[in-house]
């Protein structure tokens, strides 16, 4: 009846796990109880749960993308503390197995569920703003891919209490992976969790390739587009092209394991390579899709606060598809390794290097943008700043890296750690968090507090340095990645240096927290009542904080790169005045998406424990939904000109921000499906 | 650590020799200071990854010592507050943008040139010259141990590698188990074993001495402790020590393998004389017939601790 699901699977003996799932049972309970008292779960479905609007939407992604990274930094420094631990006859506080988990869920978690939904999040509220268009092209679409994201981190976070959790690493390779050598359900957590939120990611790729091709605003051609949207096209196309090899690679992975088949086994005809090219054909270009939007934001920021327009605007154009072209053109140096020949092996390695014009070009062109500029040092702009000479460092030891003879020293070790993390923390993260900062008070309608933030930036900053600076000497020294427990004494000191910078990077995120709570608690004092609060570029900053349901009461024309500051040049007002209002028509409010959303959760939980008839019951209910949402034609709603005329006179003499409430919704009536 | 920089260069065509010569040695001289992280290479294979790696990491430099002071510099200098900045909001210019291009892409090209030889010539694949004939060893990662067959010599070893000094060693390696990287960084790079699968790697030692090897790729969990000890001993001694092994090795036959390839870990050194010639290829073929192979049977978890 419950296929392998027992009551065994909770693993009450592991004091550790437990303790995890006590409190996160705690907060769960205290926001169901937070919510059921102040009577907030009608507001909460009909205005967050079924919106389609993607500024919601957005924000739905990045809250999500901020809890997954608290549990994957809660992995990382139990990983840093053990290994700090770990010599000799000390065995550690963790469990050997419990350790492998822990890895393996950092991985998973900070890539699939920290990283992309932040990005994804971003793009989300940032992209129509800046294209000047009211919604994506697919806006229950949209809705479809948070939720099914979300399912799939929630997986992740179940297997911490029902089963456990992949030992196999972030990238499950076989044969390790398969059946044979790791019969427990954690691989299939790992499977389902990324198949689902795969499937959101194409998802979302094809909406905003779609959204930014056929919705921009009259006059923006391509050559004028902010750099944000232009890495966000970037990003789209690669997601519609890389992630179907991750789902072919996991989903050939489920079959080995489910059917008894053999694409990746030892023997009978499987061959382990052929998972390692499919998964690192989605793998590579996945970086990118990670780290561009990051690029993008720092373009915005580096113009916006040096006062002065992007350097070679056309340049960083060129960079950004270069480096997506081409990043389709590197995977092999996952695995130089592997016994290719000498041709194939410096082939990709030479391959990967060409990666690094591009990137170096972007470099140098943020930095000729703050030359004879006026600098301001806010929060976001500190980020950059952080950002660029440790993204220098990291690059170069990518390139190091590159060279297929070095790589065979340093492949697998954690020299290669200590790389991408270099990469993806001031590269993604921190370029996130700029932009979080930075576009805070579009959203919110209030900027946040800058003293913490400033606070969270230096422990970031130093933080990083600390915990990632000596696994580059590690690496050197020999020590391979993933080590529960090693001999050599020599490493000891050098790990407990990067615990030390774990635990600054932790006060980094408690300054990331108090900055939210002291911020919404100063609101009024830090409101932006004019929608433009840093003296902004592009047209995002147009439309007033935080925006109407419909973006734009006048959809604006562009006539030049950096839109809204050669309106503000020209002294344009937006919209212009006197104006004539006329009738907007937006996308209802759906359940549909939350409950397919839903149903794949019950689908991947049911296939991880082989409960066959649920899963069948789950498939059926998603297409019956997905059947019904086709024939309902009524899916969207008027607001007539006399109320976009009332909402926009309200905009031009603002009331008092305090009262406002924390995104306007007062438009959007509800619908279920 | 002083091995002749770049032992080929006369070899190259113009105008290769001239890059090579001309403008990377003097480079890489200045970076010699990379001695300081101690990397004890104890072979020439090993020695000249790492010289290339201070190679590339000077041309890196090149990039990444401008960007850090133009940070810094330009930063500072332009500060909002700053009454005494030029403050040009316009400002771009096409000839600097060029040189952006132009920059970056000469260091990548001079990367490229030396990636395409130094691939070649560190091919692990490629023997190594030597008036000595190669030593043959068979590679077989186990969990959570190594396996060493010596087929000339008739003779086999468990988490021992001993190896002459100065005779060029050639490994050929395969898993009997999830796929492992075989590494022993004082000799040279490391190389994937995958079941049913051979790969190969030559690697050769200069100095006699005790070093150490361990496999990289996590392999479940006796993967902290699946190390092995490398004995690079003098000619002299090497045959010692594969007399004493034949003298006092048991037995190793297929049936004394299956028992061996059980799981275990902390396995202590362990010696055998090779009742079984072609062991290495009985277990590579396991896996390539169309037969049921052993990899199929789940594997059980002995406590590692």
């Amino acid at each position: 009846m419950f296929g392998k699901l027992s009551l065994q699977a909770i693993p009450y003996n592991n004091p550790i796990v437990m303790g995890a799932v006590a409190l996160m049972v705690i907060c769960a309970l205290t926001i169901f109880w937070i919510i059921t008292r102040q009577h907030k779960w009608g507001y909460l479905w009909r205005h967050w749960l079924t919106s389609v609007d993607h500024k919601k939407i957005g924000i739905m992604y990045i809250i999500l993308a901020l809890v997954m990274l608290l549990r994957g930094f809660s992995d990382a420094i139990m990983m840093r503390i053990q290994q700090a631990m770990a010599v000799g006859a000390d065995p550690g506080y963790l469990p050997p197995d419990h350790f492998d988990q822990i890895f393996s869920a950092h991985g998973t978690i900070m890539i699939f569920f920290m990283a992309m939904p932040f990005l994804t999040g971003l793009i989300n509220i940032v992209v129509p703003l800046q294209i000047g268009t009211r919604d994506v092209a697919f806006p229950f679409l949209n809705s479809v891919s948070l939720w099914l994201t979300a399912s799939g981190a929630m997986l992740v976070m179940l297997s911490l209490a029902i089963g456990q959790f992949s030992t196999a690493g972030w990238t499950a390779y076989p044969p390790y992976a398969e059946l044979s050598y790791n019969p427990s359900v954690g691989v299939d957590y790992w499977i389902w969790a990324v198949q689902i939120s795969g499937i959101g990611s194409t998802l979302t790729g094809i909406n905003f390739l779609v959204t930014i091709i056929k919705n921009r605003a009259p006059g923006m051609t391509l050559m004028r587009m902010p750099l944000f949207t232009w890495t966000a096209l970037c990003v789209s196309i690669l997601m519609i092209l890389a992630f179907p090899g991750l789902t072919v690679a996991s989903g050939l992975l489920a079959l080995d394991r489910y059917l008894d088949m053999h694409f990746f086994t030892n023997g009978e005809g499987g061959n382990m390579m052929n998972y390692a090219n499919l998964f690192w054909i989605w793998g590579h270009p996945e970086v990118y899709i990670l780290i561009l939007p990051a690029f993008g934001i720092f373009s915005e920021v580096v113009a916006t606060f040096s006062s002065k327009r992007l350097f070679g605007y056309h340049s960083l154009v060129w960079a950004t598809m270069a480096i997506a072209l081409l990043s389709f053109t590197v995977w092999l140096h996952h695995f130089f390794t592997m016994g290719a020949g000498a041709n194939v092996n410096a082939a990709f390695g030479i391959a990967t290097m060409l990666i690094a014009i591009p990137t170096g070009v972007k470099l140098f062109d943020w930095l000729l943008t703050l030359f004879r500029g006026r600098i301001r040092f806010t929060t976001p702009m500190l980020f950059t700043l952080g950002f660029i000479p440790s993204f220098a460092i990291g690059g170069a030891a990518g390139v190091l890296l590159a060279v297929p003879p070095v790589d065979f020293m340093m492949h697998n070790s954690e020299f290669l750690v200590a790389h991408f993390h270099n990469m993806l923390i001031p590269g993604a993260l921190f370029g996130f968090l700029a932009g979080y900062m930075y576009w805070f008070p579009k959203t919110f309608g209030f900027r946040l507090d800058e003293r913490w933030g400033r606070r969270a930036f230096w422990s970031w900053l130093i933080g990083f340095q600390l915990a990632f600076l000596p696994l580059y000497a590690l690496g050197l020294m020999g020590m391979p990645r993933r080590m529960e427990h090693y001999g050599n004494p020599d490493w000891q000191p050098w790990l407990i240096v990067a615990a030390i910078g774990a635990a600054v990077i932790l006060f980094g995120i408690v300054c990331l927290i108090v900055q939210l709570i002291v911020s919404i608690r100063r609101r009024e004092a830090l409101a932006d009542t004019s929608g433009d609060p840093w003296d902004g570029r592009t047209l995002e900053w147009a439309t007033r904080s935080p925006p109407a349901a419909y973006n734009f009461a006048v959809i604006p024309e562009v006539t030049s790169i950096d839109a809204f500051w050669a309106m503000k040049r020209e002294g344009h007002t937006m919209p212009p005045e006197p104006v004539h209002y006329s009738d907007i028509w937006m996308p209802k409010n759906t359940g549909a998406g939350f409950y397919l959303g839903g149903l794949s959760f019950i689908l991947g939980f049911a296939l991880i424990w082989h409960i066959f008839w649920m899963a069948a019951l789950a498939l059926l209910g998603m297409i019956g939904i997905v059947i019904a949402r086709s024939f309902d034609d009524d899916t969207e709603y008027k607001i007539p000109a006399a109320e976009v005329a009332r909402i926009e006179r309200r905009r031009l003499s603002p009331q008092s921000p305090g009262t406002r409430p924390l995104a306007n919704d007062s438009t959007q009536p509800a619908t279920e499906v | 650590m002083s091995y002749p920089m770049i032992d080929k260069v006369t070899r190259c065509t113009f105008p290769r020799a001239w890059l090579l010569s001309g403008v990377l040695m003097p480079l890489a001289n200045t970076v010699q200071a990379g001695d300081w992280l101690d990397l004890q290479h104890q072979g020439p294979i090993s020695a000249r990854e790492d010289q290339l790696l201070m190679l590339t990491l000077g041309l890196m430099l090149i990039v990444v010592v401008p960007v850090l002071a133009m940070t810094f510099g330009f930063a500072w200098r332009y500060r909002a507050n700053n009454p005494r900045a030029t403050y040009e909001p316009e400002w771009n210019s096409n000839r600097v943008d060029l040189l952006v291009w132009a920059v970056p892409s000469l260091i990548v090209a001079l990367l490229a040139v030396l990636t395409w030889t130094y691939t070649h010539r560190l091919n692990p694949y490629s023997p190594i010259e030597s008036p000595l004939k190669p030593l043959k060893v068979q590679v077989v990662a186990l969990d959570w141990k190594w396996l060493f067959i010596y087929p000339e010599l008739g003779i086999a070893s468990v988490n021992e590698l001993a190896l002459p000094t100065h005779r060029p060693i050639r490994f050929d390696l395969t898993s009997d188990t999830v796929m492992n990287s075989f590494f022993i960084p004082q000799l040279g790079g490391q190389i994937y074993a995958m079941a049913g699968m051979r790969t190969e790697l030559h690697l050769i030692a200069d100095k006699p001495g005790t070093y150490f090897g361990e496999n990289t790729q996590y392999s479940g969990r006796g993967f902290p402790f699946q190390h092995f000890r490398v004995e690079a001993l003098p000619e002299q001694s090497f045959d010692t020590w594969v007399e004493k092994v034949k003298q006092h090795g048991a037995e190793l036959n297929w049936t004394a393998y299956q028992r061996l390839h059980k799981p275990s870990v902390r396995v202590p050194p362990s010696f055998y004389t090779l009742a079984e010639s072609a062991l290495f290829k009985r277990i590579l073929s396991q896996y390539t017939a169309m037969h049921p192979a052993p990899g199929s049977t789940p594997r059980s978890h002995p406590d590692v601790r």
